[in-house]
């Protein structure tokens, strides 16, 4: 651990960046696939339709995309605006898929209820639906964001600096320590990422715990966000 | 757009089309490289997790495992593998994505598995078939779409890293994206971009085409009184959106 400890400032600035540009593409995914995934979820046709391109989304490669984004957005190649948009589209295009399943998992009976004592179709999402909903659509950011926080690093081979420059350095120098502390510091702020998700899903679903339906249905959620089938 | 037209024209020009350095030769790598991977990785996957979906055992360690391989970053792995095994062929990256290969693999192998209902197998069971029969005639091609789903998922992965593990001296279409980065050849990284990015669509067409294929008749001609019976509850007139994708 020689090199961490005689560069501790820099491995530190970097993580710091590395942790802003996961967060953010992880929250905009949130915010903007919410409303996609509702409309996917209510109307039969917009279903199919929005999960295909979320499915083809998806399966674009990440250094291509983060290599094609100057030419769709008017960036410079360097920009980490690049990485940023890049990531934001991938975590919208898997959370697409969650939230409609999420909100379908919500029971009709449920619906039905809070419809029958005159909840607006607008309360009853905000107050019934998306609460409901909240465990799937935790499983599938669990999934976004460690996927993120790992796809960040990619952004270093663009010159974007992140804890992935500790990969292109060490390559370089042909420092195997420096590539495993870059590594291992990862997967700590992967690891972080999903325990303040994790807690703030215990904090504000705490009715998760407790039903084995939601578990099973989560678990399959992760499935699919994992196998794509 | 005329970051496009400049990528589209290096794109027709014959002289990038020719030689070992050229499209069709770098697709080919890459292409290989995939299948490669993936064959091993499915030689690795496959079996256990069908072990797990068949027993029900170690699912719990599976599922651990594959959530830690899913934080390791591809890129560090590479690098730190190249480094350490002091070899730059591409027997360092090959082992890095038949790792990373491995979680989507297993996880559509054992959730594959998991999916046949309990009682088709308790059936065969009862009507005399051995553990190996109950495997091969019913669980497998009961299967096969979710475990076509995480060859499916695996391949777009593998792909995609290969891109990436061509900051080592491979080959493969991560060439142009890196040797034009070099350079600050904008037209390369980006005509080479698109190449990657239409074999990953191509890649998942055929495979998501296969899922479609795959299911068996029987499941195929069960299926449409299921989707009768799951035609949305309306109650009251109102049509509650919750129960049509359930």
């Amino acid at each position: 651990m020689n090199f961490l400890l005689s560069n501790l400032g820099q491995v530190w600035a970097l993580t710091i960046s590395h942790v802003w540009l996961s967060a953010i593409p992880i929250v905009v995914g949130f915010a903007v696939s919410l409303p996609i995934g509702w409309v996917a979820n209510r109307y039969k046709v917009s279903r199919p339709v929005l999960l295909t391109i979320g499915g083809i989304l998806y399966a674009i490669p990440s250094l291509p995309l983060f290599f094609a984004m100057p030419a769709l957005i008017g960036t410079k190649i360097l920009d980490p605006v690049n990485v940023v948009v890049a990531l934001s589209i991938y975590a919208v295009a898997l959370l697409v898929r969650t939230t409609a399943d999420a909100l379908a998992s919500v029971p009709g009976d449920v619906v039905q209820s809070a419809t029958a004592i005159g909840f607006s179709s607008w309360r009853r999402f905000w107050t019934v639906e998306l609460p409901l909903a909240g465990p799937v659509l935790l499983a599938g950011l669990r999934v976004v964001s460690v996927s993120t926080v790992s796809l960040v690093s990619v952004g270093a081979l663009l010159g974007v600096p992140n804890l992935g420059q500790l990969f292109t350095d060490g390559l370089n120098r042909s420092y195997p320590e420096e590539v495993a502390v870059g590594i291992i510091l990862i997967m700590v702020v992967a690891l972080v990422f999903d325990l303040v998700l994790v807690l703030l899903g215990r904090l504000l679903l705490p009715w998760s715990r407790l039903d084995s339906s939601t578990r099973r249905i989560r678990r399959s959620a992760t499935m699919k966000a994992v196998t794509g089938a | 757009m005329t970051d496009f037209v400049a990528a589209f024209g290096w794109l027709f020009d014959p002289v990038n089309w020719a030689g070992p350095g050229g499209i069709p030769a770098r697709t080919g790598e890459h292409i290989v490289y995939t299948l490669l991977t993936l064959l091993l990785a499915g030689a690795i996957a496959l079996p256990i997790g069908f072990l797990i979906g068949h027993t029900g055992r170690l699912r719990g360690l599976a599922i651990g495992v594959s959530g830690a391989l899913r934080a390791l970053p591809t890129l560090g792995l590479v690098v730190y593998l190249a480094l350490i095994m002091a070899n730059i062929s591409i027997v360092p990256p090959l082992i890095a994505l038949t790792i990373l290969a491995i979680p989507p693999l297993l996880a559509g192998a054992y959730s594959g598995l998991e999916s046949v209902n309990r009682s088709t197998i308790d059936a065969a069971r009862a009507v005399g078939m051995t553990e190996w029969q109950i495997f091969a005639k019913v669980e497998l091609p009961l299967s096969l779409p979710l475990v076509i789903g995480g060859l499916r998922s695996g391949a777009l992965q593998v792909i995609a890293t290969w891109t990436v593990a061509a900051i080592l001296p491979v080959g493969g279409l991560g060439r142009f994206l890196f040797d034009g980065l070099a350079v600050q050849n904008y037209p390369e990284m980006l005509g080479g971009s698109i190449i990657v990015v239409l074999l990953a669509l191509v890649s998942d067409g055929l495979f998501a085409l296969t899922q479609k294929l795959v299911v068996p008749r029987g499941v195929v001609a069960g299926k449409v009184g299921a989707e009768e019976a799951k035609e949305p509850t309306r109650a009251f007139g109102i049509t509650v959106p919750g129960r049509q994708t359930l």
